[in-house]
């Protein structure tokens, strides 16, 4: 096979596509083929950024945001990892746990919103309850899984140099999982990313899910749409920065094949 | 110093519906710095005899002792060498090597060291700080060498290391893994289906045959070393050897394929499409 090289040429290609997207919206918005209330133009929604920029309210939504999708996931982390880890070895606990956990991974995390609003009103708790509802869940079967398929002889291996106990865990168990998990918590961030967008909307007086739904009720399209490029662009970056787990030395061999 | 008496030793692995005797009454003696090779057909209980012998299995019955210590468990005068190596992927070659050694209280820079001294040994040096999926299969399993040697046992326990490699990477490893041993001396014992792989490595090869696992017949081998596997004289014993072998194959044969099927094939073999004189 030739090998493939991403030339910096050709990373301006992406660039490229932006333009031509950016250029066909303006001509569609100039053709006026949607009513202006529901179709801002692409200088509308630059000024409509720089506005809420000025205003202090676009920042202060990105930071309720990401403090939400930071303690839900935060938490899910904490107890969703040890109690992965808790299943992968007892095959009795994933007997018992499995098909629960599986049950509740597989329920839309949307589905909690009445339930979270019911029992802790509008504000950062609804959305922290669902984020970590969206991301324990899959945390957990990942890192069981990962358990679950370390190759006994690795363990055979440790038990012939003769390791003991916690030394099991540290040396190998931890290390053996860790591609998988790192991946498990890039699907779940990014999950996590998506339903806080929707947990705001619903369950919220601030963020940018809330920013954009109020962009809608006070008929501002050009507020909207800059809201849903700040969102899509943090996505982007939250999940770059989490690439970067994977480029750990250590963990390479999970990904290189 | 260390030799290793197999006494009597028996093993039965009970199934959900059925128990085999894994191993039957095997005794064996291996003396020190000797070189063995356990071969026989899958189900023989040789990997399950070395196991026992690494402390890694318990005997039902009968004792292993190395010199006249009875082995109980896993200790650090007897290192084992895994199928496919079972090094860890997120480690180095040189950290899998200093894996064992923290546990023997050896400081970071005496780890460093001998690791470095074993990874010379195997002709590694190059790739000390290369990852596994970085190694090709001949030099994960020269790791995996070097991290039981680095161990300094006295005993090394090799349960089919090559097996899963081509036959290029094997006949180096012959010559890596007589090298090796003419070096450093450690007793072997060696596990392998391979009969010319036996008679290649071997000062004595323990042939074992099954249903029950037990120690068939043992053939010392006298042949000048280094010893390659397309000799001649390798050839020849390796031949005598799989004859006694036969015998046990034709035994799970029989259970494994279908009626009608015989070692010997149904005789000549000739393309269908031949004419041996039907025209005349």
């Amino acid at each position: 096979m030739k090998q493939e090289i991403l030339t910096p040429k050709l990373k301006m290609l992406s660039l490229l596509v932006v333009l031509v997207v950016v250029a066909l919206w303006a001509v569609l918005f100039s053709k006026g083929f949607f009513p202006a209330s529901s179709f801002p133009s692409p200088v509308q929604v630059v000024k409509g950024f720089g506005e809420e920029a000025r205003s202090g309210r676009l920042f202060d939504d990105t930071v309720a945001s990401l403090f939400r999708v930071s303690t839900g996931f935060g938490l899910a982390v904490f107890l969703g990892i040890p109690l992965g880890l808790w299943l992968g070895l007892k095959l009795s606990a994933r007997a018992a746990f499995l098909p629960a956990v599986n049950f509740f991974r597989s329920l839309s995390p949307l589905a909690w919103i009445p339930f979270a609003i019911l029992w802790f009103g509008i504000g950062d708790t609804p959305a922290i309850f669902l984020i970590f509802m969206t991301s324990f869940f899959p945390l957990v079967l990942a890192t069981a899984s990962a358990v679950a398929s370390i190759p006994t002889v690795h363990f055979r291996v440790a038990q012939d140099y003769g390791f003991h106990g916690l030394e099991f865990l540290t040396q190998v168990t931890l290390p053996a999982i860790m591609p998988q998990v790192i991946t498990g918590l890039r699907v779940t961030a990014g999950l996590s990313w998506v339903v806080v967008v929707a947990a705001e909307m619903i369950a919220g007086r601030d963020g940018l899910g809330f920013l954009i739904w109020d962009a809608r009720n006070q008929l501002r399209p050009d507020l909207l749409v800059a809201g849903m490029i700040v969102i899509g662009v943090i996505g982007v970056v939250l999940d770059r920065l989490l690439v970067q787990l994977t480029l750990i030395p250590s963990v390479r061999w999970g990904y290189d094949k | 110093m260390a030799g290793i008496s197999i006494c009597g030793v028996s093993k039965k692995f009970t199934g959900r519906n059925d128990a085999v005797q894994a191993l039957e009454n095997a005794t064996l003696e291996i003396a020190d710095g000797e070189f063995v090779v356990l071969v026989g057909p899958s189900g023989c209980g040789k990997s399950t005899l070395l196991n026992i012998v690494a402390g890694l299995d318990v005997a039902d019955t009968g004792q292993v002792y190395e010199g006249n210590k009875p082995v109980k468990e896993p200790g650090r005068s007897r290192s084992v060498v895994f199928q496919d190596g079972a090094l860890f992927p997120w480690l180095t070659a040189q950290k899998n090597v200093e894996f064992g050694l923290k546990q023997m209280g050896l400081n970071r820079k005496e780890r460093a060291e001998r690791a470095a001294h074993y990874l010379q040994l195997v002709h590694l040096t190059k790739f000390r700080e290369s990852f596994l999926h970085e190694l090709s299969g001949g030099m994960r399993q020269r790791v995996a060498i070097a991290r039981a040697l680095a161990m300094e046992p006295e005993v090394l326990l090799m349960d089919e290391p090559f097996s899963a490699l081509d036959a290029q990477t094997r006949e180096d490893l012959y010559v890596s893994l007589q090298e090796v041993w003419e070096r450093t001396r450690k007793t072997i014992l060696f596990v392998t289906h391979n009969v010319r792989e036996a008679v290649v490595l071997a000062d004595k090869v323990v042939l074992m045959g099954i249903r029950p696992g037990r120690i068939q017949t043992v053939f010392p081998i006298r042949l000048a070393r280094p010893r390659h596997a397309e000799d001649v004289d390798v050839a020849k014993v390796a031949h005598q050897i799989s004859m006694g072998l036969k015998e046990s194959l034709a035994l799970t044969r029989n259970e494994e394929y279908d009626e009608g099927w015989q070692p010997e094939g149904s005789g000549l073999l000739r393309p269908a499409d031949s004419v041996l004189g039907d025209n005349i």
